[in-house]
């Protein structure tokens, strides 16, 4: 952990509660945002067991798979989810602006503009925890293979029809939630982990509860107590009064409550099954009950979720995370036009130039997240330049000098006194940068002084005439801040060719030419 | 109090966190640490859905049904693929017997039975004895293979899933600490006879992608295999940890947890956030780590961050300029908590809504 985190958690742990790790919103949020609270089967994959989703706290959409064994109820519960988790996503899908985007033109080989368009807005999706981002992923491999009746007649097993593309959202979803600095699924424990420190470990900030406990708890009490009771606390009945976020439930609630439960809902379908009458109330009363017993374990994590996305939307938005979202949104864009051109579904393992792709994407935006971040925040910046990759001090001297050409352009040399370490080496003629009018302008160092001041050599955008612009060259007594990284991630164009796409954006055309052969289903399936 | 003997999941454990002298002691000494967290008023919340024991008992016997002739394909595809397949013949022989000790004299027998009849053998659910710390633990694995060649196999069925041919890779992890163990184990045995070599890859069988058809993978064991040993070698020691307490010192759970508690305290700790995944003790040694205001509560790294700065209070008196002149980490922190302070105090001058041009740098 870096150090300035560590000074936050310790202090946390003094105050009792949770401490500032960012004085801005580093992730988008979107006005609308979907929250989803998944509940699993232990020991079955993807065997769900019933999910909160809706945009409306107050109005969340309640499914529950009273059986979660069963096949026929479980499609019947993807297919519900994926009508409602669709809706939200296709309504963002006609509401376009005209954008260009480069392209290599096959015949001249050149870079060229095309016209493309791009959607105004994205979904987002947001889970309680990382483990829900996980189960996303799952859910998203465990459907996108399926064969709806329309694509396979002959299937004994068809999934109901918008089961496949939902299947495809959420692989999309998945994987773009690995990309750094991507806000289109985003987990309430990781959003509240980026902007807060608590005062215990990044293990036990897993646990939403708990983390949410530091972060605002409720009643007098210190951070640290309240997190135990959302650890720990059970009631008379052994049962935990603050339910985990999922989508694992906790044993106690499985064994003690959940089973019985489910074993009286087998027998009452069995009792109909085996008739004479065909009176399902007894059916329909062991179902309501199961139906309880699970609402009852996603609420709190449903309002929870909710709370954690209030906290962190109080927090002002950080200029350059809609920068990202924009990437998120051609993200979108992408995969809308896939699914729309009839592609095939994303493969199952990754060839090597597609995996190699995607991990040089990663890269690249998270130098771009670890720059934006700190530009946007000082107190991001206070760890780059305890780091020394960052300084920031006052100007103490400008002296103007120019190049020596015919139209003489300005380099000025500034002196910055200041009192961080900056890793520079003398003689390095080693690059800094500093934000004017939210662009970067370079400049070179040139020496250490002997008092510790810093000698730069202002670069650009001082403009073309020989008089530098005016505000482009800092004044004496200005306080400024270099950064040695630069502000735009290295590497690439603003945005990639389609067929050097990354898979996340939509992906290179014919990428998925491998086959996509369905899922075997047998009788043995579980999902 | 009758001793808890040890199981593989416990000695895969201690695997887990080697440093720890108090859990070395009460593993070694045989005391149910579970009821122990219990008396100490800090249960363990360790417990098993038991919808996941039906789903994983279901699965073993799946893949273990129709003779083992599924399981032995599954190690000759595998592991073995040069050896001749196993026919429709192999063996399965019977071990039940009387007693753990009864059970486990019964597997040595069925090894060096298929040892020297060089044919495909299953052992279904074999009994294991292992020496620690001078009484002998007994381990179940799910299944042991003896291979034509006299190798010998441990088979490990859990029922997470493999989907497209990967694992969650905390769970293999500890599978294959799990294993590690029954290696252990059948090497002793595999010593005293000749033929016999007890193999380093173990094969961990799994419900393929979302079906319940199994599928496997050999997992390669030899690291887990040296650190597990290094850890039982250390536990034979305990009979010396035990030599340097109070006499008559006692983990009995009907005492009061006071008396419990300073009864644990007398030995030394090494409490760090993963305790909490893997040690009944955790949230007993948790809490008097907090109390204790060490910093290793926050994290491994953190403790490993801070240097010589053990306690939150001391780390705190760095931060406001203690010691600094002495201690480079002292010194560090001096000046993060001066940057973080007059980072806060600027976003807190700053307006409350950032203009979208903002000429100003964010220092
Ligand atoms: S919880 Fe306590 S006894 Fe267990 S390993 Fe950690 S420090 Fe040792």
């Amino acid at each position: 952990m870096p150090l300035l985190s560590t000074l936050a958690r310790l202090e946390a742990v003094r105050a009792g509660r949770a401490q500032p790790l960012a004085t801005v919103r580093h992730r988008h949020l979107s006005e609308n945002p979907l929250v989803f609270v998944p509940l699993t089967t232990a020991g079955e994959a993807g065997a769900p067991l019933g999910a909160m989703v809706g945009t409306d706290p107050n109005e969340p959409r309640v499914f529950v798979i009273p059986q979660p064994r069963d096949r026929d109820l479980r499609w019947a519960f993807l297919a519900d989810l994926a009508v409602h988790v669709l809706a939200h996503i296709d309504a963002y899908a006609d509401a376009v602006e005209p954008a260009e985007r480069s392209e290599t033109d096959p015949e001249t080989g050149k870079r060229v503009k095309v016209e493309t368009e791009l959607c105004v807005d994205a979904p987002q999706l947001i889970v309680p925890s990382r483990a829900g981002i996980e189960y996303v992923r799952l859910l998203g491999r465990s459907m996108r293979f399926r064969r709806t009746a329309e694509e396979d007649p002959d299937n004994p097993y068809p999934a109901p029809s918008r089961v496949p593309l939902l299947g495809r959202w959420f692989t999309h979803l998945g994987e773009r939630a690995r990309v750094p600095g991507s806000s289109m699924l985003l987990s309430a424990t990781d959003l509240l982990a980026r902007h807060w420190a608590t005062g215990q470990s990044n293990l036990e900030d897993q646990h939403l509860g708990a983390l949410l406990a530091w972060i605002a708890p409720s009643g007098g009490g210190s951070g640290a107590e309240a997190a135990l009771r959302a650890e720990l606390g059970r009631d008379e009945h052994g049962q935990l009064l603050c339910p985990p976020a999922g989508p694992a439930t906790d044993p106690a609630f499985d064994n003690k409550l959940l089973a019985p439960a489910i074993a009286r809902y087998d027998a009452a379908r069995a009792a109909l099954a085996a008739g004479p009458g065909d009176d399902d109330r007894e059916v329909r009363t062991a179902e309501r009950a199961v139906r309880r017993l699970v609402v009852d374990q996603m609420s709190s994590t449903w309002w929870a979720t909710w709370e954690a996305i209030d906290l962190v939307r109080a927090l002002p938005p950080g200029e350059r995370a809609e920068e990202r979202w924009t990437r998120d949104r051609w993200s979108y864009t992408g995969h809308r036009d896939r699914v729309r051109a009839g592609e095939p579904p994303q493969p199952r393992r990754d060839d090597a130039v597609t995996a190699a792709q995607k991990l040089a994407t990663r890269e690249t935006e998270q130098v771009r997240l670890d720059a934006q971040e700190a530009l946007d925040d000082p107190l991001v910046m206070a760890g780059r330049r305890l780091a020394g990759e960052a300084f920031a001090g006052e100007v103490t001297e400008v002296v103007m000098e120019w190049t020596e050409s015919k139209r003489p352009s300005p380099r000025p040399l500034v002196t910055v006194s200041t009192e961080d370490r900056p890793q520079l080496a003398d003689g390095s003629g080693a690059k800094v940068y500093r934000s004017l009018d939210g662009r970067p302008q370079s400049a070179q160092f040139v020496r250490f002084e002997e008092d510790g001041q810093v000698v730069l050599r202002l670069l650009d955008k001082m403009g073309r005439g020989r008089d530098p612009e005016p505000g482009s060259v800092p004044e004496k007594g200005d306080r400024v801040c270099w950064t040695l990284f630069e502000h735009d991630a290295r590497g690439g164009p603003k945005l990639p060719d389609p067929e050097q796409t990354p898979w996340t954006h939509g992906g290179p055309p014919g990428s998925g030419a491998a086959v996509h052969l369905p899922d075997a289903v047998t009788d043995e399936d579980i999902l | 109090m009758q001793p808890r003997p040890l199981d593989a999941r416990a000695l895969a454990a201690l695997a887990a966190n080697p440093g720890c002298g108090r859990r070395a002691l009460l593993d070694g000494a045989g005391v149910d640490k579970n009821a122990l967290a219990t008396a100490l008023g800090s249960p363990a919340a360790f417990g098993q859905s038991q919808f996941a024991i039906v789903r994983g008992n279901s699965f073993e016997a799946k893949v273990k049904g129709d003779g083992g002739a599924e399981l032995l394909r599954l190690v000759h595809g595998h592991l073995d693929p040069a050896a001749e397949p196993p026919g429709a013949g192999a063996r399965v022989p019977d071990l039940t017997a009387a007693g753990p000790e009864g059970r486990a004299a019964r597997t040595a027998l069925a090894l060096r039975e298929a040892t020297a009849t060089r044919d495909w053998t299953l052992l279904d659910h074999p009994m294991l004895a292992l020496e620690v710390a001078g009484s002998p633990a007994y381990l179940e694995p799910d299944a042991v293979v003896v291979h034509p060649d006299g190798r010998w196999t441990v088979v490990e069925i859990k029922s997470f899933p493999m989907i497209d041919a990967a694992a969650d890779a905390a769970k293999v992890g500890a599978a294959a600490r799990q294993a590690a163990v029954y290696v252990l184990a059948l090497e002793r045995t595999a010593e005293k006879l000749a033929g016999a070599e007890v193999g380093h890859t173990v094969l961990l069988v799994c419900p393929k992608d979302f079906s319940n058809l199994p599928t496997a993978a050999p997992v390669d064991v030899r690291r887990e295999r040296a650190v597990t040993r290094r850890q039982l070698e250390r536990l034979t020691r305990v009979e010396e940890l035990a030599a340097a307490l109070p006499e008559g010192l006692t983990f009995d759970p009907e005492r009061t947890a006071e008396e419990l508690a300073e009864a644990v305290s007398a030995v030394d700790a090494a409490y760090a956030p993963e305790c909490l995944a893997a040690c009944e003790l955790a949230f007993h040694c948790r809490e008097r780590a907090r109390a204790a205001d060490e910093v290793t509560a926050l994290g491994r790294s953190v403790r490993g961050e801070l240097g010589a700065l053990t306690t939150v209070e001391a780390a705190l008196a760095a931060a406001s300029g203690a010691g600094c002149a002495e201690d480079p980490t002292a010194a560090a922190l001096h000046r993060a908590a001066r940057l973080r302070a007059e980072a806060l105090e600027l976003a807190a001058a700053r307006p409350r809504r950032h203009v979208p041009e903002s000429p100003e740098c964010p220092c």
